[in-house]
């Protein structure tokens, strides 16, 4: 059962919690996005766009790190997100008693845990708009429509954001977050047309890489900074927003059958 | 006491959970300006209890009222109103001092200046000033009771809950904290507490309940219960004999045999009890006043609760 009723913008102020604790912290948060883009285009530009040389995609021909760079970006939307809401959810949760803390207060459940949604998501974008300076000094974006992609982040990191806080309503141990990373994280990371283009699978495998969240965001990423897309970007923007919402109601549903006691 | 005058009553709650009644049918009412008592073994219900009154758990039947509001509808408002401190640490650990309770004033919607000026107030109070910028990890268990409650003040409620506040303590730290409480209720605020510290419950409680499996047993202030219950004065006498037992059967003195020791309730001026004295008390004999505590073994008995 989810109280619509009990959910209103008071979100905001567990939102700000998570912001204050953030602010502590920041400096370590943002070497990620900061050198990460860097690793990935210094080991495939420089060593591995040699065996590729240009990736045809969309009907025209890419540089490999050009092609590779908007996925960056959406990889990290999704790792973001997902272990925001995972691991530290869980911490905030099992640990911290965080939750059972603000459930003492004028605040619902349904507000924390969409604060929780929001917040991954606000930290998805931040990560993005990084990133997106990062690989625009590599001239990797195509200015001013590359802009697109932190609205997209943000919708990814619902999206991923509202899955991972699925997987804490429902997992018994924090290890056990191992299992959605291996089964759910790590194929998509591999084959939502990060690293090669979808076009290039076998037939059979097509539908189960279009199923993947990951492959919307990346093909919707990559029209933001190429200017290209396989996809029908509307359908995709469908698709994510169809994702975030069901997530966000299984999350919803999950954390209150498994705090409410 | 007419539903006018209390602050919160509690009717006919039950909760089940997972097959196993946890609270059976408990009622009770709270007057402004009162402490009341929770008392109980581990695994009587005094938890679950309290964590229906502030509307974390839902009854599965019965009714809450706080301020003359139903907890069902209202819960809203009715937790602006009402202070908590849980039983587990539930602070901030990324936070300091000073930002666990300003962030907790932000769950109230109090502003920035005013929380400011509050938790000043508060640390101060609670003596934590020179704390104020520490993090919550560098601090003592007793410190981090202290900000619990501070930060369960920081709304200025009109009901302070309190689940078991000094379990674990150290005697300085404990008594730190039944000094505040005390102050608190001297200011006029009302009070819940769950303990299973008789001397707490004695001190701090005007009124109590003392529960087991979830119904409450009995029902009063600790003074009267102490009479009804055990009578004014006990007598420890170690290593009873058969003859002892035997007397205590044929007067139809008041006792508990725990084997290795007898406990004789007793009004004090009884003959039969000078008896006991003259005859039986020729070695290991204790005459002490009756606790709070005679009452509560009394009444859950002595099995270890596990």
């Amino acid at each position: 059962m989810i109280r619509w009723d009990a959910l209103s913008w008071r979100f905001i102020r567990v939102w700000r919690r998570n912001f204050v604790t953030f602010r502590r912290i920041w400096k370590v948060n943002f070497l990620t996005p900061l050198f990460e883009p860097v690793l990935f285009i210094a080991a495939f530009g420089l060593g591995f766009a040699g065996l590729v040389g240009e990736v045809r995609y969309g009907g025209e021909a890419f540089s490999y790190p050009a092609f590779l760079a908007p996925a960056l970006i959406a990889a990290a939307v999704m790792n973001n997100a997902f272990f925001e809401t995972t691991y530290a959810s869980f911490v905030r949760m099992y640990y911290q008693k965080t939750f059972d803390a603000m459930l003492a207060t004028p605040l619902s459940l349904e507000e924390i845990m969409v604060a929780e949604i929001v917040w991954s998501a606000s930290k998805a974008a931040a990560a993005a708009a990084i990133m997106l300076g990062v690989l625009s000094l590599f001239g990797l974006m195509a200015w001013p429509q590359a802009l697109w992609v932190l609205p997209l982040a943000f919708l990814g990191g619902i999206a991923f954001g509202a899955v991972g806080l699925f997987f804490t309503g429902i997992i018994p141990t924090i290890e056990m977050f191992n299992l959605p990373i291996f089964l759910f994280i790590t194929p998509m990371f591999l084959f939502s047309g990060t690293f090669f283009p979808v076009s290039n699978l076998p037939l059979w495998a097509k539908p189960l890489a279009l199923s993947f969240p990951l492959y919307h965001l990346v093909e919707l990423c990559r029209l933001a900074g190429l200017g290209r897309s396989e996809t029908v970007p509307l359908l995709s923007v469908g698709y994510l927003t169809v994702f975030a919402a069901l997530f966000t109601m299984l999350a919803l549903l999950f954390m209150r059958r498994r705090l409410i006691r | 006491m007419s539903s006018r005058e209390s602050i919160l009553e509690v009717s006919a709650l039950r909760k089940i959970f997972r097959g196993r009644t946890a609270v059976d049918g408990v009622s009770f009412r709270v007057a402004p300006g009162e402490c009341f008592g929770l008392l109980g073994p581990n695994g009587a219900g005094k938890t679950t209890t309290i964590r229906m009154l502030y509307g974390f758990s839902p009854p599965t039947s019965g009714t809450v009222r706080l301020f003359g509001m139903d907890l069902a509808r209202d819960w809203r408002r009715i937790r602006a109103r009402i202070g908590v401190c849980q039983q587990e640490n539930t602070l901030d650990p990324d936070l300091t001092v000073e930002e666990n309770l300003l962030v907790f004033a932000g769950y109230f919607a109090i502003g920035r200046r005013e929380a400011r000026a509050r938790a000043a107030e508060l640390l101060e109070f609670f003596a934590l000033a020179s704390r104020a910028r520490a993090r919550v990890m560098d601090l003592s268990g007793g410190m981090i009771r202290r900000l619990l409650l501070a930060r369960a003040l920081v709304n200025r409620p009109d009901l302070l809950i309190l689940d078991e506040p000094t379990t674990g303590l150290d005697p300085q730290s404990r008594h730190q904290v039944w000094d505040r409480v005390e102050k608190l209720k001297a200011s006029g605020l009302s009070a819940v507490l769950t303990t299973h510290y008789m001397e707490e419950a004695a001190r701090l409680c005007d009124r109590l309940v003392i529960i087991d499996h979830g119904k409450i047993l009995v029902e009063g202030r600790p003074g009267e219960l102490i009479l009804r219950h055990v009578g004014p004065q006990v007598v420890e006498i170690g290593g009873p004999d058969g003859a002892l037992r035997e007397y205590l059967q044929e007067n139809a003195l008041p006792h508990d045999d725990l084997g290795e020791r007898i406990l004789l309730y007793t009004a004090g001026d009884d003959g039969r009890v000078a008896a006991v004295r003259e005859r039986f008390c020729l070695r290991r004999c204790t005459f002490r006043d009756a606790t709070l505590e005679d009452v509560f073994l009394r009444l859950t008995g002595r099995e270890l609760r596990e």
